[in-house]
C-alpha cells in the first residue's frame, strides 16, 4: 500500500512539471501585458511602461523566464504579482477562507440534496417523487450559474430586499457578526449548491439503481430485513463508491473556487483572484493558481484511488 | 482686441476694482470659465481663491460608515506605484497631495498653507520656480509631524528610475530643494507654463519619509507599508486586500476643521458596472460606484423609483477615431505601418473629410452615451479657454459622397468604391467594449451608403493597450486604417494631452512603438505651435497656440472626435460627493458628507 502511494508519487512529480511546462508556455504566448493600464494615461510615459516590463523580467526569453521561474518555486518563492506588487502566497492565502466557506458549504448542501433526493427517488424508480426530483435536476444542471445567480438576486435582492448581493468581509464578532456571515452567502451557497446537487442527484440515482437490481438485495430481502436496514446498511454502501470517486475529484474545485459565481457576487475567493489576474495578465498569480490546482487534481486523484480500496477490498494496489 | 479685454480685467481684478466672481462670470460670458481661470489668474498676479467645496457638518464625525463600490478594486496601496486610477484612488483614502482639483478645476490647498502665486511669491515671473509652504502642524497617522524633507524625499524616491515608480514622470525634469522646515521650491529645467503637477492630485500624494526612506530604489517593493499606507489623510488605515477590500477609520486629527463625516470607510472591490450602478442606485446597499460605464438607457430605467442616481463630470476625455497616415499593409524594414510609406488611400486630404462627415455623432450620442457625452468637433475640449471656437462638423453622406467622387473614387459593381481597379476597403479596429462596437457598426452603415468598404476589427483591451513590442495588435503598432479609442485628460491642462502628436513623437520600429503619435501624423506647422506652448508664460498667447494646434488637428482630419465623455458615477440620494471631471473621485474625500 505505502509503495503504491509512494510510486504513484513519483510519478507525479513529472506530471506536474509538464503542467508547469505548458501553462508557462500557454501564459507566455497569451498577448498583453499587466501596464496596459498606463497606456492611454498621458501622464505616464510610454518608456516608463517598457522600463516596467524590463524590471519585472517580461522582456526575457521565454526558457529563462520558466527557469527562474522552477526554481524560485522549488525554494518555497512564488514570486510576486506584477499588478499589486505583493507577494502571491499572500495573497492566495488571503483568499483561502472566503473559497472554502462559501464553496464548501455549497458542496455540503449539494450532498445534504443529492443523497437523501438520489436514494429515495431510486427506491421507487419513475414514481411521481422520482419524475419530480428528475425534472428538477435536469432544469438545475441546464441553468447556468451565471443565469441563477442573477435571477435570484433580481428577485432576492432587487424585488423583495430581503439578501444583500454584494458579498464583503464583515468587521465585527458575535451573533450578529456571524448571521451576517450566513446572510450574505445564502445566494451564493445555493446558487452554487443547487446546480451540483442537480447533477449529483442524477449521479447517486443511477448508482443506486445499478445495486439496487442486484441479487444480494433481494436475498437480504429475503432474509427479512426491513426496508430501512436493507436500503441503508446493504445497497448505499456499494452504491457509494463511485459517489465518494466523485467527491474526492470535487475537492479541488472547492479550493479553486467559482469563477462566475464569484465574480457575480463579488465573493473575494481564489477563483475572482484568478478570473481579475488573468484579465490583467498578471503571470505569476496566474501560474501560481494553476499550479496549486493542478496540484491538488493529482493529489485527490490519488485520495480517491486509496479510498476505493479501503471501500471495496476487492480492489488491490499493484 | 479680446486679448486686451482679458488683460485689462486681470488688472481690474488685481486692483479690486473687480471681484474674482465677476470676472469668472465674465469669462463664462466669453466663452472663456475654465478650470485654468485661476491659473489664469495666478500667472496674471493674482492670488487664488481658496474655493473649497460647499460642506455643511458642524462637528467631525458621527456620520457612520461610507460605503464605496468599484468594481475594479484596488490592487495596491503605495500612490506612487498607481497603475490605474483605481489604485490611484484606493491609496488617495489615506495619503494626500499638496493640493487637489476641485470641482470647477481649480487647485484647492489640502496639505500646503496656500495654493502659490505670484502675489504671495510662490510663483516666479519666468515660470521656472514655484515654492509650497506646507500647513503648519500636519501629522502623519503614527503622529510624526509632516516635514519638507517629505517633498524632498517624494521626489527622490519617485525620479529614481530603481524605485519603478508610475510617476516618473512628473517628478522629472526638476529639482525640489528644503527652504525651511515648512517649505520647498520646485527649480524647474525649463520655464513650465502649467506648474501644477508635482505634488499635486492623484500623482502627487506624498508618503512619509520616515517609513520609506530605507525602501528607494530597488528595495521599492519590500517596504511593509506599501500594504499599510501612513499618510495624512482624512481616514486611518485598517485592512487591505488587494483586488478585494480597503477598510478605513475616521482619523481624530485630521488637520482640516470638522472634516470627516463619516466614522469608517469601505471601499469594495470586483463585479461589474452594470450590478454596481443596482447596488447603489436601486438597492442602496452602497453609497457610490464609480465609473458606471453603462448605456444611459439602463442608468435611467435603474433611476425610476430608485435610491439613488447618475452623477456626471464634466473633463476632457475624448473618445476618437484616428486615421492612418502611414500604409500598414506594406512592410520596410520589418515594420508595417513605418513613416517612409503613405496611406494609399487616406493621405488624399478629401477622403479624410468625407470619413468625417460619415460620423453621425448625435446617433451616436442618441444611442449610446446619453447623458455621458457630447457631441463634438474638436480633438481639445477642455478646459474652456482652450477650446476652439473655430471647428464644426455635420454629418452627411450626400457630401461624403462627393467628395469621394472628386478624389476619384467611382462606385464599382458591387456598390464599393473603387480607383484604378482598387477597391475603397478599409481596416477599422478598436478595443473590445459594449459601446466601441455599437459605434462601429454605426461609422460602418454611413461608410456603407457611401460606397466605403470597412471592415471592422475589435482586440481584447489588455492587449489593444498593452506595450507588447512583439503584438502586433496594439493601438501604437496601429497595423490597420484607422481605429478607435479614448484618451483621458487626467489633467486641466493640455499641454500633455497635444504633445502626443509631435512629429518627434511617431511611433516607430526604432522607438520600440512608444511614440505617442501613433497616427503618425506630421505636420511642421503644429510642432512649432506645440514647442512655442510649452514654455509660454503668457496664458493667453499659450491658450492661442494650443488652440491653434486643435484646428491643425482638425483642418488636417488626424482625429475624428466621436463623443467628448463625461466621468459617470452612481450615488445615493443622500451622499453629496464632491466630485471633479479633473481630478480622481476620491481626491476631495475629505468633503463629502451625508444631507439627513
Amino acid at each position: 500500500m505505502s509503495q503504491y502511494i509512494l510510486r504513484r508519487l513519483m510519478i507525479a512529480i513529472p506530471s506536474l512539471l509538464g503542467i508547469s511546462v505548458v501553462l508557462f508556455v500557454v501564459l507566455a504566448l497569451a498577448p498583453g501585458d499587466p501596464f496596459s493600464e498606463l497606456a492611454t494615461n498621458p501622464n505616464v510615459p510610454p518608456e516608463v511602461q517598457a522600463a516596467l516590463r524590463a524590471k519585472f523580467g517580461l522582456d526575457d526569453p521565454i526558457y529563462l523566464r520558466y527557469l527562474h521561474w522552477i526554481t524560485a518555486m522549488a525554494h518555497g518563492d512564488w514570486g510576486f504579482s506584477f499588478v499589486s506588487r505583493v507577494d502571491v502566497d499572500t495573497l492566495i492565502l488571503q483568499r483561502l477562507p472566503t473559497t472554502l466557506y462559501v464553496v464548501g458549504s455549497s458542496q455540503l448542501l449539494a450532498l445534504l440534496i443529492a443523497i437523501p433526493v438520489g436514494v429515495y427517488a431510486a427506491t421507487r424508480p419513475y414514481s411521481l417523487f422520482d419524475q419530480l426530483a428528475n425534472t428538477f435536476a435536469f432544469i438545475g444542471f441546464s441553468l447556468p450559474t451565471f443565469f441563477t445567480g442573477i435571477l435570484f438576486i433580481l428577485v432576492f435582492s432587487v424585488k423583495l430586499d430581503w439578501l444583500p448581493f454584494v458579498y464583503t468581509s464583515v468587521p465585527g464578532s458575535g451573533i450578529p457578526w456571524l448571521l451576517e456571515m450566513i446572510r450574505q452567502a445564502i445566494m451564493p451557497v445555493m446558487v452554487l449548491g443547487l446546480f451540483q446537487a442537480a447533477s449529483m442527484t442524477r449521479f447517486v440515482r443511477s448508482a443506486m439503481l445499478d445495486v439496487i437490481r442486484l441479487d444480494y438485495v433481494t436475498t437480504a430481502r429475503a432474509k427479512g430485513l426491513g426496508q430501512a436496514k436493507v436500503i441503508v446498511k446493504h445497497v448505499m454502501r456499494n452504491a457509494m463508491i463511485p459517489v465518494v470517486t466523485l467527491i474526492a475529484l470535487q475537492m479541488p474545485a472547492v479550493f479553486g473556487g467559482a469563477i462566475v459565481t464569484e465574480q457575480i457576487f463579488r465573493i473575494p475567493g481564489i477563483g475572482s483572484l484568478l478570473i481579475s489576474s488573468i484579465l490583467a495578465n498578471d503571470t505569476p498569480v496566474v501560474m501560481a493558481v494553476t499550479f496549486v490546482f493542478a496540484c491538488l487534481v493529482v493529489l485527490f486523484n490519488l485520495i480517491a484511488d486509496v479510498l476505493y480500496g479501503w471501500l471495496d477490498p476487492r480492489i488491490s494496489f499493484r | 482686441m479680446f486679448d486686451n479685454n482679458l488683460r485689462g480685467m486681470i488688472d481690474d481684478v488685481k486692483d479690486g476694482r473687480m471681484d474674482r466672481r465677476a470676472f469668472v462670470k465674465r469669462m463664462i460670458a466669453v466663452g472663456l470659465t475654465a478650470p485654468m481661470a485661476n491659473q489664469i489668474l495666478a500667472i496674471g498676479g493674482v492670488a487664488m481663491a481658496q474655493s473649497p467645496n460647499p460642506y455643511k457638518p458642524t462637528k467631525r464625525g458621527g456620520g457612520g460608515p461610507l460605503k464605496l463600490l468599484w468594481w475594479q478594486g484596488p490592487t495596491l496601496l503605495n500612490p506612487h506605484f498607481a497603475t490605474g486610477t483605481k489604485d490611484q484612488d484606493g491609496s488617495r483614502i489615506f495619503y494626500e497631495p499638496l493640493a487637489s482639483w476641485d470641482v470647477d478645476g481649480h487647485l484647492n490647498p489640502i496639505l500646503a498653507a496656500e495654493i502659490p502665486s505670484i502675489q504671495n511669491g510662490g510663483l516666479s515671473a519666468d515660470a521656472k520656480t514655484v515654492t509650497w509652504k506646507l500647513k503648519p502642524g500636519v501629522k502623519w497617522h503614527d503622529g510624526k509631524p509632516v516635514t519638507a524633507d517629505d517633498l524632498v524625499f517624494n521626489w527622490e524616491y519617485a525620479s529614481d528610475p530603481a524605485t519603478a515608480a508610475v510617476s516618473i514622470e512628473t517628478y522629472s525634469g526638476l529639482t525640489v530643494e528644503k527652504i525651511d522646515d515648512l517649505t520647498v521650491r520646485i527649480n524647474f529645467k525649463k520655464p513650465t507654463p502649467f506648474w501644477a503637477n508635482a505634488f499635486v492630485g492623484a500623482y502627487g500624494c506624498i508618503i512619509p519619509k520616515h517609513l520609506f526612506a530605507d525602501y528607494k530604489g530597488g528595495k521599492s517593493r519590500e517596504a511593509p507599508n506599501n500594504l499599510k499606507p501612513v499618510g495624512t489623510g482624512p481616514y486611518k488605515f485598517v485592512e487591505f486586500k488587494p483586488g478585494d477590500l480597503i477598510r478605513g477609520e475616521i482619523n481624530p486629527d485630521y488637520h482640516m476643521a470638522n472634516r470627516p463625516f463619516f466614522d469608517t470607510i469601505e471601499m469594495k472591490g470586483g463585479g461589474d458596472a452594470v450590478s454596481a450602478a443596482r447596488a447603489v442606485i436601486q438597492t442602496g446597499e452602497y453609497d457610490f460606484a464609480w465609473n458606471i460605464q453603462v448605456e444611459d438607457e439602463v442608468l435611467l430605467r435603474l433611476e425610476k423609483g430608485g435610491k439613488g442616481k447618475a452623477l456626471f463630470a464634466v473633463g476632457g476625455d475624448i473618445e476618437f477615431i484616428a486615421i492612418n497616415f502611414t500604409d500598414p499593409n506594406t512592410e520596410v524594414d520589418g515594420e508595417r505601418s513605418s513613416i517612409k510609406t503613405k496611406h494609399p488611400i487616406l493621405s488624399d486630404p478629401r477622403v479624410r473629410q468625407a470619413l468625417a462627415l460619415l460620423v453621425d455623432r448625435d446617433s451616436v450620442k442618441k444611442a449610446i452615451y446619453g447623458r455621458a457625452g457630447r457631441t463634438t468637433a474638436n480633438y481639445l475640449n477642455g478646459p474652456e479657454e482652450f477650446v476652439s471656437k473655430n471647428t464644426k462638423w455635420e454629418f452627411s453622406v450626400e457630401k461624403a459622397s462627393a467628395l469621394l467622387e472628386q478624389a476619384g473614387w467611382k462606385p464599382g459593381s458591387d456598390g464599393i468604391r473603387e480607383k484604378d481597379g482598387k477597391k475603397l476597403k478599409l481596416l477599422y479596429q478598436t478595443s473590445i467594449n459594449g459601446p466601441r462596437q455599437k459605434t462601429q457598426a454605426i461609422v460602418k452603415q454611413a461608410c456603407q451608403k457611401a460606397g466605403i468598404d470597412v471592415e471592422l476589427k475589435s482586440v481584447v483591451a489588455s492587449v489593444f493597450f498593452s506595450s507588447d513590442v512583439a503584438n502586433p495588435d496594439t493601438y501604437a503598432h496601429f497595423y490597420a486604417d484607422i481605429e478607435m479609442f479614448q484618451i483621458p485628460m487626467t489633467q486641466p491642462d493640455p499641454a500633455l494631452h497635444m504633445r502626443r502628436y509631435h512629429s518627434r513623437n511617431i511611433a516607430t520600429k526604432e522607438n520600440k512603438w512608444q511614440g505617442p503619435n501613433f497616427p503618425r501624423w506630421a505636420n511642421k506647422e503644429f510642432d512649432a505651435a506645440i514647442d512655442a506652448a510649452d514654455t509660454e508664460t503668457d496664458p493667453i498667447k499659450r491658450a492661442d497656440l494650443y488652440i491653434k494646434g486643435n484646428d491643425l488637428m482638425w483642418q488636417d482630419n488626424v482625429m475624428i472626435p466621436v463623443m467628448h465623455r463625461l466621468a459617470v458615477e452612481a450615488s445615493s440620494n443622500t451622499l453629496r460627493p464632491a466630485l471633479s471631471g479633473w481630478a480622481n473621485q476620491t481626491d476631495n474625500l475629505q468633503d463629502w458628507y451625508r444631507e439627513s
